[in-house]
């Protein structure tokens, strides 16, 4: 952008109008990060939905286990500690990216995509011990209510890591190209708004379920 | 003259989406001390908790809320790179509008199912019962 107005300044004559031109380029031509932000602030709004679901019903066990018989806070705390990693895994992954350098990027890229399979499979091992100690979905409303929120989540976070692994194809075979530059600053505050809504989901549902 | 427009106009526009990118402020410093705020932010809470110190609840509730809006406000500004100016404040604008909305979903099911589950107790119902 500066460089354009020094090069048009640098004519002598049809300086003003030049610049006039120059100074209208400032239009909003790339809105994808914002529509994009507006995206994320529509999909808070199901997180409302379903943690206004959760907060009604969190507390109605219908004769069934409660949430400080079931909730493994040590569990949680890993999964904490595993998503909180891969976000700023991930900013790294964007500081590499803007110095251009396209290995390092996909090498902090993987170690998210790792990070966030971890957290994903813990998820899925605490889920299945729950439905096999016969606390399934199916077994009160706030059981219910508590695998909506949270497998919510995590489909959110299964469908960033397919995100990734696209991405790493696509940054593979064209490079750090400005769309792959734009696609990833998208995954970026994707991934990080992921990280927002677990900060609701650990605190709200398990951190506050134990101690009830 | 209309050769010359196009192609002004594409290199323009390449100039902005590489912009678009890089006008996001982001730096090392920046997200390390985003990660070490969430990760106190985070710790704490969960060693209150784990550790026995909040036996009630009531205030241990309150903390946990507390520190996990805290926690929010961090990553929305460091790792989500949230200000005032960014998009032109249109990202700001749309951020405040949600939470108005969330703040409405949220505490209005919540105070209006809790007042309900009250009037529904079983010692209502006997009053219920014995009208006409």
């Amino acid at each position: 952008m500066s460089d354009m107005t020094m090069t048009v300044s640098g004519g002598s004559g049809a300086e003003e109008a030049l610049r006039f031109h120059v100074a209208e380029d400032h239009h909003p031509e790339n809105a994808t990060l914002l529509g994009f932000w507006l995206y994320l602030m529509s999909d808070c709004l199901i997180f409302a939905c379903l943690f206004a679901a959760y907060g009604v019903l969190g507390r109605e066990y219908a004769g069934g286990p409660s949430a400080k018989e079931v909730l493994e806070l040590p569990i949680v705390a890993l999964n904490t500690t595993l998503l909180l990693l891969s976000s700023i895994t991930y900013g790294f992954a964007v500081l590499e990216m803007q110095q251009n350098r396209r290995g390092p990027m996909m090498a902090w890229l993987i170690v998210t995509w790792f990070l966030g399979a971890g957290f994903i499979s813990l998820e899925l091992t605490e889920f299945m011990h729950l439905v096999s100690i016969g606390a399934g979905p199916g077994r009160s409303a706030f059981l219910s209510s508590f695998f909506t929120l949270v497998g919510t989540h995590g489909l959110h976070v299964t469908s960033g890591l397919i995100w990734m692994i696209v991405l790493l194809v696509q940054v593979g075979k064209k490079g750090l190209i400005p769309a792959n530059k734009r696609r990833l600053m998208c995954l970026s505050m994707f991934w990080h708004f992921l990280d927002v809504v677990w900060v609701g989901v650990f605190s709200f549902v398990y951190l506050m379920g134990v101690l009830s | 003259m209309s050769d010359h427009t196009p192609h002004a106009h594409d290199d323009g526009h390449h100039e902005h989406a590489h912009d678009g990118v890089e006008q996001i402020h982001v730096s090392l410093k920046g997200y390390m001390t985003g990660f070490a705020a969430a990760a106190f932010l985070t710790i704490l809470p969960f060693w209150l908790v784990m550790s026995g110190a909040f036996s009630k609840t009531g205030p241990a509730d309150a903390f946990i809320l507390l520190f996990a809006a805290v926690q929010i406000v961090v990553h929305m500004v460091y790792f989500l790179h949230l200000n005032a100016k960014s998009e032109g404040g249109w990202n700001m604008l749309a951020l405040v509008f949600t939470i108005v909305l969330v703040v409405i979903t949220l505490s209005g099911s919540i105070w209006i199912m809790y007042h309900l589950n009250q009037n529904m107790m079983p010692s209502m119902m006997k009053d219920v019962r014995s009208l006409p």
